[in-house]
């Protein structure tokens, strides 16, 4: 399995990472290492079998519905980047 | 735009739906936090809504319930054994980096929902599915301001989205559509309904076609309806649209456009992910979901009367008028109000007129809801029965005694009625000297009724009224005024 530029800066982009061109072509490389291993994995033959999602076996673990006060407005607030005391401020992303 | 009817007749409208409704839960779908609407900003929130690191997130069992009524409403297959997944894509309103929602295993498969339209033709139109997901928070755009303020304290309310198939062609359709999924909603009370607060919203995926095509055009998505009645708008302006470009010899995109209600027109918006392309995988903090027979057969018991069986049974029992039925079954609780009084009186017509007439203007007038209206069945059957023994009249009834009643201080109407002097003189011996005074008072009016003018006997009949202060039996009184003025 090759992987291309193109399809590194596409996986980039939506990982929201950003990579110098020596870096891309380390990662592309990082890339196709891993991919050679899938590939290996799929010698075996998995028809039949129900893919793993979970690691244990448990099932069905709910919580009834009741409100819980866990953390303050400003603990909440505490670690963002950029805050008012009221709102969490990102960069405008809309005119 | 008003395009020529001969033109919008060459093609074929698709529409499907996708409605979110926001659950009634207390608490959000994978976290503690309140769910409640207009608390001061970020402070329903959590580790968990707020995406920080090593959270484990764990479902509330209220919103599997919610999720199944609503299938079981809409004749769903109940899925039995559940996962959730991860829509991954970046937006600030949502923390995580995903939205968690079932894309390949949704709780609710298939299934179809009956509507009505206003010609009393019927259509069934078919699910996709129906399935559980969080909500994102709110970002705000304030004009002067540098930054976008974000208020995480929606993000995690549980929601279902509803898909149909592209079964609707007009928008009529999809109006009654949404109608109906707001009173099933609304009798399971899994959701408020209200599409004015957003804890209902709607996006039609529209396409147009020539007619007999066989390939369904292009679909644009279309967002932002705040309304039933704008999601019919929005479908309407968009059919337009689309069929002026394929007019034009133009292509259209598929694209997602927002609604503008200031205008009833749709707008392109740019796209969250330019990519589209949200890789979903399994969420694998979220353990399986299983639903046994047994807590399915629970939640089923649990279910009330649905307006569809309502309506059937109305029909087969009372008799009444589709109209009476459908006004009848709007609200669940109205029509179990019905329903009771229906046990307590025969007669179903004057039940239906009471109930259509002065209760719900009475609600209406107070926006009051029907739980807090102070009259009894018990004492509206009493109050149906006393007209029908002939004792009062309706109107006196409706304007003396209703509002009496009103005031719920345990009187009965047959106490009202004796209390205010309103029992009805239906005693023709009684009533006798009255027509004869009436009749001896206007000499003139008399002979002109014998002479044809057979309008005047609402004058006399009126004026016996006035002369007995309204306890005339009109019956009695219309007979007695013939017995004198045809001889």
């Amino acid at each position: 399995m090759n992987i291309d530029q193109e399809t590194i800066r596409k996986i980039a982009h939506l990982a929201r990472l950003e990579f110098s061109e020596a870096e891309a072509t380390a990662v592309g490389n990082d890339f196709n290492k891993i991919l050679s291993w899938m590939d290996k994995l799929n010698e075996l033959n998995t028809d039949n079998v129900a893919p793993l999602i979970h690691m244990s076996e448990e099932v069905n673990v709910l919580r009834e519905d009741e409100v819980k006060v866990t953390i303050s407005h400003e603990e909440a607030l505490y670690n963002a980047p950029k805050k008012d005391s009221d709102y969490f401020r990102v960069p405008k992303f809309l005119s | 735009m008003a395009l020529d009817k001969a033109i919008l007749d060459k093609y074929q409208p698709v529409i499907g739906l996708e409605v979110h409704a926001q659950l009634s839960t207390q608490s959000k779908i994978f976290a503690p936090d309140s769910t409640e609407f207009g608390s001061m900003p970020n402070t329903n929130v959590s580790v968990i809504t707020l995406g920080h690191p090593g959270i484990l997130p764990r479902l509330n069992k209220k919103v599997v319930e919610y999720a199944i009524k609503m299938g079981l409403a809409c004749h769903c297959e109940i899925n039995r054994v559940n996962f959730f997944d991860r829509k991954n894509y970046f937006y600030p309103d949502l923390p995580k980096g995903f939205q968690t929602t079932q894309d390949k295993a949704p709780i609710c498969k298939g299934g179809y929902v009956n509507i009505k339209l206003k010609d009393g033709v019927e259509k069934t139109i078919t699910l996709n599915r129906i399935h559980m997901e969080d909500d994102a928070g709110k970002n705000m755009h304030l004009a002067g301001e540098v930054d976008t303020l974000v208020d995480y304290n929606r993000a995690g309310v549980p929601l279902i989205e509803i898909v149909t198939e592209p079964d609707l062609r007009t928008s009529d359709e999809a109006f009654a559509l949404m109608n109906e999924l707001r009173k099933l909603v609304r009798y399971l009370e899994v959701c408020d309904g209200n599409m004015e607060e957003g804890s209902m919203r709607c996006d039609a995926n529209i396409s147009v076609m020539l007619k007999g095509a066989k390939e369904y055009g292009k679909k644009v998505e279309v967002k932002n309806m705040n309304s039933v009645r704008n999601v019919q708008r929005a479908i309407d302006f968009e059919i337009e649209r689309q069929i002026e470009l394929l007019e034009k010899g133009e292509t259209i995109f598929s694209e997602s456009r927002q609604f503008d209600a200031e205008n009833g027109t749709t707008h392109g918006m740019r796209t969250k992910e330019e990519l589209n392309d949200y890789r979903y995988f399994p969420e694998p903090d979220l353990q399986p979901l299983h639903i046994s027979d047994k807590w399915l057969s629970d939640i089923r018991s649990t279910m009330p009367a649905l307006p569809e069986e309502l309506y059937a049974r109305f029909h087969k029992d009372y008799s009444l008028s589709d109209y009476d039925i459908s006004v009848l079954t709007d609200t669940k609780e109205m029509a179990l109000y019905f329903d009771e009084l229906c046990s307590k009186t025969k007669n179903y017509k004057a039940a239906s007129n009471w109930v259509m007439g002065s209760v719900k203007s009475y609600l209406n007038e107070l926006t009051l809801h029907l739980n807090d209206f102070p009259i009894t069945t018990a004492v509206l059957s009493e109050l149906i029965a006393l007209i029908d023994s002939g004792k009062i009249n309706y109107s006196v009834a409706s304007q003396k005694i209703f509002p009496e009643l009103l005031k719920a201080d345990g009187r009965s109407p047959l106490k009202i009625a004796e209390e205010l002097n309103l029992i009805q003189e239906s005693d023709s011996g009684q009533l006798e000297p009255i027509v004869q005074e009436v009749l001896a008072k206007y000499p003139e009016k008399v002979t002109e009724y014998k002479n044809g003018k057979k309008g005047l006997m609402g004058l006399f009949v009126g004026e016996v009224m006035k002369a007995s202060k309204g306890k005339a039996d009109p019956k009695v009184t219309t007979a007695l005024l013939n017995k004198f003025l045809d001889n």
